[in-house]
């Protein structure tokens, strides 16, 4: 076992509490995706595990995050990405001043005094898009060069465990399929384990290996991808299929059904 | 038309000084937004440390410029673990009036040391390195300035475009969340800022220290005059400070020189709100990439 995280809450500001005994398990070289709703908690979850709640003031007040056999639950980020754990943030953040190449040359920042080279070769492997604008300030890309600049990015630091939060994101459909064809080629290639938060979740479970879906801070299923993408409530509630496979409008599904389910 | 040339010679070389001398304000402002109040006093403390060594201790100048060189660039890793560490991730308010109070203790602690008298130190600069075309001259400290402050210009533009701790400052600068996602340590580099800062600034303290004399009050005032021109060239272009300083000290002399001397401080100003009236973000500043 890679990561394993028992039962944690955190809390924000001492007062707001986001995740109510959260716990996962992720093996080593597998895709593992976390879905669920916004405000469900996929992020900070994420969050929780890089080290990155820090920053903004939240906390793990319960539960542990064990990861290689070590406790890493409150760590600073300096710390946990030294130990091979990047996160992809959200909504793409590149360093809009600096090159793609510069972009990408940041990624080595938990091995300074390395060769870089071979790595920017790898990442240019994947992403030849990256290689035709690698002089270009990042602030000037499309939405899709930057999603693949970030993932290429994290690619750099060679991670053991890789987050991706939402790389679908604000993304044109046959973008969003090219780059989740590059994330499993990676995962396959490198072997590189990965944990994807996706609202997408028709794309996440044909990539994904084994699946979570998180409500209010909560997980409240959890399965093999092959077996969620045939599970009822997945397929009405995430896959927007009535539980016959037809397409049902939103106004159809009853409300109180889905309560019942759920909470 | 010699007193022409001879006003711009004199205005370009007084103009190399505010770029240098403002080349460490805009370091600090590039890795963490922080407007540095302090910075004419770093200047100030930069000078003194140099006097002491020069003249108490009777070092050899080169010695002397060097062991000046690390004190400082200690004095801005000190300041910047004591004072501004704390402060991080609070509202750069603070950080900014925190430097104020810097200010006023660096002030304190010059004035309780040397008191508010003028030092000079002794005359070092060897004759050659003046500069004569006919009726024209440039004096050896000018050279000197032109020349250190080249290098290190230089050094610093290689450092920050090329090597991999500059291209992480830089990334610190731009997007402070991502550098901290990817493992910068964004504290090293807050920490190397205000210590290259500080160090830039103790080598144009010295520079002016030889030019004016050295008395706190001068220097800290240089500190203000670092404004406009950071303001004119960009906030955070490094290229752009000595640009920026180049033309405030051109419109300083040729105002002293054509119109009045009691203008010369003003006129500066009022070209600059004309050019920020054209390019808000100063000549050579970074254009905010919206992207929506």
């Amino acid at each position: 076992m890679l990561l394993a995280v028992n039962n944690i809450s955190v809390v924000y500001s001492d007062v707001i509490q986001v995740l109510k005994g959260v716990s996962l398990s992720v093996e080593k070289g597998k895709i593992i995706s976390l879905l669920g709703s916004n405000g469900s908690g996929k992020t900070s979850t994420l969050k929780a595990i890089s080290g990155l709640l820090k920053p903004e003031n939240g906390k793990v007040t319960d539960g542990e995050i064990i990861f290689q056999g070590r406790h890493i639950e409150n760590q600073s980020p300096e710390i946990i990405t030294r130990m091979g754990i990047i996160q992809v943030l959200e909504g793409r953040q590149p360093f809009k001043y600096l090159t793609i190449e510069e972009n990408l040359r940041v990624g080595t920042a938990i091995r300074p005094n390395k060769s870089y080279k071979d790595d920017l070769e790898m990442v240019y492997n994947y992403f030849p898009a990256l290689l035709a604008r690698r002089r270009a300030r990042a602030g000037y890309c499309s939405g899709g060069e930057l999603q693949m600049l970030v993932i290429g990015r994290a690619l750099m630091a060679k991670p053991e465990l890789l987050l991706l939060d939402e790389p679908s994101l604000g993304l044109a459909p046959l973008i969003v399929r090219e780059i989740f064809g590059i994330i499993k080629k990676i995962n396959e290639e490198q072997g590189a384990t990965i944990v994807l938060v996706e609202q997408n979740a028709n794309m996440a479970l044909q990539i994904a290996h084994y699946g979570y879906v998180m409500e209010n801070g909560k997980i409240v299923m959890e399965g093999k991808a092959e077996d969620l993408v045939e599970n009822p409530d997945i397929k009405e509630f995430y896959l927007g299929m009535a539980a016959s496979g037809d397409m049902r409008a939103y106004r159809d599904v009853k409300s109180y059904r889905r309560r019942k389910r759920w909470l | 038309m010699d007193f022409f040339i001879q006003l711009v010679v004199n205005g370009l070389s007084v103009g190399f000084i505010y770029g240098i001398s403002a080349m460490g304000f805009v370091m600090i402002f590039k890795s963490s937004s922080v407007l540095n109040f302090a910075h004419g006093e770093l200047l100030a403390m930069g000078a003194y440390i140099f006097l002491v060594l020069v003249t108490w201790l009777e070092l050899p100048v080169y010695a002397a410029f060097l062991l000046t060189m690390a004190a400082c660039f200690s004095l801005g890793f000190i300041v910047e673990r004591l004072f501004l560490r704390p402060l991080i991730g609070e509202p750069l308010i603070f950080v900014i009036m925190l430097t104020v109070g810097l200010a006023a203790m660096f002030k304190g602690l010059i004035l309780l040391i040397w008191g508010g008298n003028l030092h000079t130190f002794p005359d070092f600069l060897p004759s050659w390195l003046s500069l004569n075309w006919g009726s024209v001259a440039v004096q050896p400290v000018y050279t000197l300035a032109l020349v250190v402050g080249t290098i290190f210009l230089v050094l610093f533009g290689i450092f920050f475009k090329f090597s991999s701790q500059g291209i992480y400052m830089r990334s610190v600068a731009d997007n402070q969340r991502a550098a901290l996602s990817l493992g910068v340590n964004v504290k090293k580099v807050f920490a190397l800022s205000w210590a290259i800062a500080a160090l830039v600034a103790g080598m144009s303290g010295i520079i002016l220290g030889i030019i004016n004399g050295v008395n706190v009050h001068d220097l800290s005032a240089i500190g203000l005059k670092v404004f406009p021109v950071v303001i004119l060239g960009g906030l955070d272009s490094i290229g752009g400070a000595i640009v920026g300083g180049l033309i405030i000290g051109l419109l300083e002399t040729l105002t002293g020189g054509y119109i009045s001397p009691s203008l010369r401080d003003v006129v500066p100003y009022i070209v600059l709100v004309f050019i920020l009236m054209v390019k808000p973000y100063g000549l050579f500043g970074q254009v905010e990439i919206e992207r929506v």
